[in-house]
């Protein structure tokens, strides 16, 4: 059988986009090698000396280690939360699904910006009330992160209850097994690839929030972009081009492993 | 069984944790935020008022408009393209533009605005290549302007207009196009007036989107502008921690949610949110 494949044209023109994707990420990497100071083009020789820079100097490690700890509890906070949440939903498909669904994704569809005012009077109301857990502390950051990618997780969640064949539930469920059965025994275990996703992609969207957390951090809670933010805003510092090579490279890695895990999945 | 008293009670408990989460730490203070645009400094209208008067506000909301009208054809063309190859290329082909769309998809909005520093700014690589084969004598500005404002953010939308693109050209039944072709119809024309009428919701879904994204857009304008072509998100930005009048900051913010839900119920009441996505 025939099909209809993209002529030259649309191939030229793909091309061209591609590369324009791919161009700043491709950038990055020559001026990670610079001897200089500066953010300049490396001329001759080439230096490690930015990448030592990122192991040696202990702001960097702290706000990695900030980042990771931040993304596991927001992560761990949405996924429990989408969880139990498009469980509900799909096991007892209640009335106002619709609303209520529009409502857990609010923060998705809203200007982030306007999240992020949100949550910056969050913060700093409840900051009177405590102080480990407002503006600018991590726990606070962690809530923060958990609101604004508990819609994602959510999605992927009821995506994935949407594939599962409802008559395995029922069957458990004549057989007499209890909510608590039917969802740890039954649902669960058919669901787990996307509850992994979920979580994998908050904590992803968490370790790389800036937009939010930028309105509710100022000194104590940096994290990682929080600090590439404040390295691209003084004065350019290269060792951001150097981190940056460093989380492509880990990107494309993890890409790459998650399409042969796809793929194996596809075809078993 | 659908209905009873316990499955009722099931369904509360379990949805309860998310939605009490939500409107303790989203709903519940974003109405903070409507309050204090209406209350500070003063309370009244003052600050909507304002909106309507001051210049700076309107430019930045003109400049915002604009900025996000050009990004959103940009984008959205760009799109188009590599969505042809990513939907319907040989198996090499799509693997390639699925690399080329998922990997700056993943990457961090921070990572890719440096990027595009590193290759714009007067000493980064475009400036520096060109002055070394002598086409230019000056580097060009390139950022700290509006024309890198629009290079970053499409770059970062491109990737979100594929999806509803892709999911229009998939469902597309292939048959109509290989008939467009047997009955004598050439590439472009088959292209023009088959294929992209086709699409029509997929390219209405990719363009909302990226209007969308485009107006409350906050870090890759405040790294590629460079404070000189401030888009809405950063004034709202710069009001509440520069010059504090939080009252502005939330008014602007007020304003920017009714825009956006004006315009999103707009276009679905002729698209259906379904077909989008």
């Amino acid at each position: 059988m025939p099909t209809y494949r993209p002529g030259p044209v649309s191939l030229a023109l793909a091309v061209l986009v591609a590369l324009f994707l791919l161009m700043p990420l491709l950038a990055v990497i020559p001026v990670s090698l610079t001897p200089s100071r500066m953010l300049t083009m490396p001329t001759g020789e080439l230096s490690l000396r930015h990448y030592r820079s990122l192991i040696e100097d202990p702001r960097w490690l702290d706000s990695i280690l900030l980042s990771l700890r931040i993304g596991v509890v927001s992560s761990a906070l949405s996924t429990v939360l989408a969880l139990t949440f498009s469980l509900g939903v799909w096991m007892f498909q209640p009335r106002f699904t619709a609303a209520l669904v529009g409502f857990v994704l609010l923060p998705m569809v809203v200007p982030p910006v306007v999240s992020a005012v949100t949550l910056y009077f969050l913060l700093t109301s409840v900051s009177g009330i405590s102080s480990f857990f407002g503006y600018d502390t991590w726990l606070g950051v962690a809530m923060a992160h958990s609101v604004m990618t508990v819609p994602f997780a959510t999605v992927l969640m009821l995506v994935s209850l949407s594939q599962l064949d409802r008559r395995i539930d029922l069957a458990a469920r004549g057989l007499g097994a209890s909510v608590w059965e039917r969802t740890t025994r039954v649902i669960m275990p058919n669901i787990k690839f996307g509850i992994v996703t979920a979580a994998l992609l908050s904590f992803v969207l968490s370790w790389e929030e800036i937009g939010v957390t930028l309105f509710i951090t100022s000194v104590n809670a940096i994290t990682l972009p929080r600090l590439m933010w404040m390295g691209l805003r003084d004065n350019i510092d290269p060792a951001i081009a150097a981190l940056s090579v460093i989380l492509i490279i880990i990107t494309v890695l993890v890409l790459a492993v998650r399409s042969v895990i796809t793929r194996r999945q596809a075809a078993p | 069984m659908r209905g009873t008293l316990s499955d009722r009670m099931g369904a509360a408990l379990l949805m309860a944790p998310l939605l009490l989460f939500l409107i303790l730490a989203y709903a519940w203070p974003f109405l903070g935020v409507v309050k204090w645009s209406f209350t500070l400094p003063t309370p009244g209208f003052g600050q909507y008022h304002a909106l309507l008067t001051d210049d700076l506000v309107q430019s930045v909301f003109i400049r915002t408009l604009r900025i996000a009208a050009i990004v959103t054809v940009v984008s959205v063309t760009a799109a188009y393209a590599i969505t042809v190859v990513w939907v319907r290329g040989s198996p090499v082909q799509r693997v390639l533009a699925e690399f080329c769309i998922l990997v700056p998809f993943w990457i961090s909005v921070l990572t890719r605005a440096f990027g595009w520093v590193a290759l714009l700014s007067n000493r980064g690589l475009i400036n520096t290549w060109l002055q070394s084969i002598g086409f230019i004598s000056e580097p060009l500005t390139l950022v700290r302007n509006e024309f890198g404002v629009i290079v970053g953010m499409s770059h970062f939308l491109i990737p979100f207009a594929v999806f509803p693109l892709a999911s229009a050209m998939r469902s597309l039944d292939e048959r109509v196009l290989l008939a467009a072709r047997g009955l004598g119809s050439s590439r472009m024309r088959t292209f023009w007036t088959v294929f992209v009428p086709m699409t029509r919701s997929g390219i209405i879904g990719s363009a909302l989107i990226t209007f969308v994204f485009s107006l409350g857009f906050f870090v890759t304008p405040a790294i590629l502008g460079g404070g000189r072509s401030v888009m809405i998100a950063e004034l709202i930005y710069l009001r509440i921690f520069q010059s504090p009048d939080w009252g502005l900051g939330a008014a602007i913010s007020v304003v920017l949610v009714v825009f956006v839900g004006a315009l999103m119920a707009l276009v679905f009441r002729y698209v259906k949110p379904k077909q989008l996505v």
